[in-house]
């Protein structure tokens, strides 16, 4: 103790040019963490908060009560959508450098998250996803090529071109549409379970933030409503141990981890190997079933690692190593599962090339489809006049004549 | 003097108060290490420490509250909003707590709270990186509002803001942090070098708060804006050969009525323009007031150039964006007036 109090800086364990650290990270050794049943009391649960759910073993084994013994079927089918993600961002990230689109967040490192939790939802589940959750979407069923459209802004463009690349949605496959303010759709999916409950139906929602996130204000308000009516829902922290420039501490990370944010209101968090796609999916299967039969929220934290930039507006250089993915202990969520599947016998690295190439191959297609609809400097264009419609559900008369007058303006008159 | 652009003026005016003022102190998101995403903070948590530079969690509620406290206990505490698009989550401390602290203590605690936010579009950045939402703060009594056009003002208004006691809402237009821009996105990007504003003296000065500038003397028509659109309005001047005045608001509250209404006396004709929405936009107040202080010497009625009633469309940038076309139509539409 000090004789005077003094302020705390919070400072990531390496800057560039040192040594990459991660021994603030907490890790246990997979399947060392019980499975309890759904409907066990929060209190008895505290202990999920704290310690790692883990499947995947060093030795690429699957391990303990939270295997969810997926055949090599299901394996592929997660590989398999874990890998389109990977090569759509890298696709669409050249696309984004040669400034054939105006910008795009990858999901690089994370991919586990959306696909695992993908497949542990039910199709009637509503997801409130963040920016990085393309892989819901793809997972969801929206094509690869209305994914490039959204982000060309262009005739096919799901959003008529009023939103920025990346913030796509989906009514048919319940994704709801991704806002660019940070934690404001927390609270939605709360309130979107509540109304589940209040009709009287079995479908949850789920919502994913980032660490960073969770400082705001709106996190903390999805919280208490879903502890106070018990909401039916899924809260995933996605700690990617950066926020833009700030690490995890800075939301306070390093003092307890974010799974046990809701343990004061008594909700239950689960603290899970984010890069372990079979931990992420029985995690949250768990969690969902609790949900579904009345047990109220779960809170889950998925602890993995920003592999790429913040988006290509940023310089990851300028704030910490560039090879600290590299030693990132949780290691890359794709080469893991395929390192299981190779050790299982339901894979070889032979396969996993051809299915790159083959994902490739698709996005090549995508690509060359969606252009056809018109890019950023080739037609066919979208009709700018449309600009004011959705504004109000019917267009009001101011907006009715601003539509007629940007028109004349167009035209030069 | 030195040559800067508008970010290296921002930059330079932190630089200025902290070095002469101990208890002026940063804080906002990515400030820190990093220097900002548009690194107006750059460089001075090296040079000044972490206690004075403060990376903060991302909670612009947060932010706020925290700097009001700070300013309570005699700090001078100068907090950047990442993007004026994200200010709201901080808008009740705003509303209901810096702008009305000295008024409910009868002057007996207030907070000097600057709080620094890019604004406008021109950037493709869509409709959560383009707002201009000065209108929502003029309309709080109790703050001061701010919006330079150049690097000179920027540098010179944001010390004045810093020394203010009172608090203020200080919007940095981010499509010119770089460059003047005319509004013809087509046209190569220009930089502050050759731009008689791009001259920015190291040390310290001020632009008070509270006065408007003549930016282009003209005799025809008196075109009242600030931000991005001065620089519009001034092409706009050039393309349609009409002899504008062009005034620069600068500061948005409290308005300097008398450079405003003595140019409209001037020339009897007046064009409002603003990036922000039309409806119950700033340009509306203006309008009033030009309306109440000249409406004698009006020669036709006052006419508005301003965004569209819509969130601002990625794709349609440039149709939305108040550019030289609907400028010099609406100049056109103001002689013509009768
Ligand atoms: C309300 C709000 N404040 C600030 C921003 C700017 N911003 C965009 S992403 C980001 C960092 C978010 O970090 P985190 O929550 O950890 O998510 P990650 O990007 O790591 O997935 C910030 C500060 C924003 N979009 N919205
Ligand atoms: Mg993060």
């Amino acid at each position: 103790m000090n004789s005077k109090s003094r302020l705390q800086i919070p400072r990531p364990t390496a800057r560039p040019g040192e040594k990459p650290d991660f021994s603030y990270l907490d890790l246990s050794p997979a399947g060392s963490i019980d499975k309890p049943p759904i409907d066990a009391r929060t209190r008895d649960i505290e202990h999920l908060s704290g310690g790692l759910v883990r499947v995947l073993d060093e030795d690429h084994s699957a391990k303990g009560a939270w295997n969810p013994n997926f055949d090599a079927n299901q394996l592929q089918v997660g590989l398999r959508w874990m890998l389109l993600n990977r090569v759509f961002d890298e696709r669409m990230w050249q696309i984004q450098r040669q400034g054939r689109i105006s910008f795009y967040m990858q999901a690089t490192g994370e991919e586990a998250v959306s696909i695992a939790q993908g497949m542990a939802l039910r199709p009637g589940d509503m997801c409130f996803p963040s920016y990085r959750n393309q892989g819901l979407f793809m997972y969801r069923g929206v094509k690869l090529v209305d994914m490039m459209c959204q982000c060309l802004s262009n005739t096919r463009d799901m959003c008529q071109g009023r939103q920025l690349p990346i913030m796509y949605h989906t009514k048919t496959g319940n994704v709801f549409s991704v806002s660019g303010n940070l934690g404001t759709q927390y609270p939605h999916a709360v309130g979107w379970a509540m109304a589940s409950a209040i009709k009287g139906e079995d479908h949850i929602a789920a919502s994913w933030v980032g660490d960073g996130t969770t400082a705001e204000a709106d996190f903390h308000h999805a919280l208490t409503f879903a502890a106070v009516y018990q909401a039916p829902v899924i809260l995933n922290v996605v700690n990617n141990q950066w926020a833009i420039s700030t690490f995890q501490g800075t939301a306070a990370g390093q003092r307890r981890a974010f799974a046990a944010r809701g343990l004061g209101l008594g909700i239950p968090g689960i603290r899970v190997d984010g890069n372990d796609f079979l931990a992420v999916y029985s995690a949250s299967l768990w969690a969902a079933d609790r949900a579904r039969r009345g047990g109220g929220p779960t809170l889950i934290e998925l602890v993995t690692y920003r592999g790429g930039p913040h988006s290509t507006s940023d310089d990851p250089s300028k704030y910490r190593p560039k090879d600290e993915w590299l030693s990132f202990p949780l290691g890359d969520p794709i080469e893991r599962l395929k390192q299981h599947m190779i050790a299982e016998g339901h894979w070889s690295d032979a396969r996993h090339e051809s299915l790159v190439d083959e994902l490739r191959t698709e996005v090549t297609a995508a690509w060359k489809e969606a252009q056809k609809h018109g890019t950023m400097t080739e037609g066919p264009w979208l009709d700018p006049a449309t600009m004011f419609d959705d504004v109000f559900a019917e267009a009001p008369r101011n907006l009715d004549s601003q539509r007629r007058r940007m028109l004349e303006v167009e035209r030069g008159e | 003097m030195a040559q800067m652009n508008m970010i290296e003026a921002i930059r330079s005016a932190h630089d200025v108060m902290m070095d002469r003022d101990s208890s002026v102190v940063v804080l906002g998101e990515d400030v820190g290490y990093f220097g900002g995403v548009f690194r107006c903070t750059d460089g001075l948590q090296r040079k000044y420490g972490e206690h004075r530079v403060i990376d903060a969690p991302i909670s612009e509620g947060g932010i706020i509250g925290a700097a009001i406290g700070m300013g309570v206990n005699g700090l001078r505490p100068v907090a950047e909003i990442q993007f004026a698009d994200y200010i709201y989550p901080g808008f009740d401390q705003i509303v209901s707590e810096l702008a009305r602290l000295r008024y409910r203590s009868s002057g007996d605690f207030f907070s000097p709270v600057t709080i620094r936010t890019p604004c406008g579009g021109g950037i493709r950045g869509g409709q959560t990186h383009s707002q201009s939402p000065e209108g929502i703060f003029t309309h709080v009594t109790g703050i001061k509002t701010v919006m330079p056009s150049n690097p000179y003002d920027a540098k010179g208004l944001l010390i004045a803001a810093i020394e203010s006691d009172d608090p203020v809402v200080f919007f940095e237009p981010k499509r010119i942090y770089n460059g003047p821009f005319d509004g013809d996105p087509e046209k190569p990007a220009v930089s502050w070098g050759s731009h008689p504003k791009g001259e920015v003296p190291e040390g310290y000065y001020t632009v008070p708060l509270g006065q408007a500038e003549i930016a282009r003397a003209g005799e025809e028509l008196t075109i009242i804006t600030y931000g991005t659109l001065v620089h519009v309005a001034i092409a706009a001047a050039e393309a349609t050969g009409v002899d504008c005045e062009v005034v620069d608001v600068r500061t948005l509250s409290p308005l300097d009525v008398a450079t405003l209404a003595d140019s409209v006396k001037k020339t009897g004709r007046c064009l409002i323009a603003h990036e922000a929405t039309r409806f119950s936009g700033y340009g509306a107040e203006l309008a009033a007031t030009i309306q109440k202080e000249c409406f004698y010497q009006l020669e036709a009625p006052i006419s508005r150039v301003a965004g569209w009633d819509t969130p601002y469309p990625h794709a349609f940038e440039w149709q939305y964006f108040p550019g030289l076309k609907r400028m010099s139509a609406g100049i056109r539409r103001v002689m013509e007036a009768e």
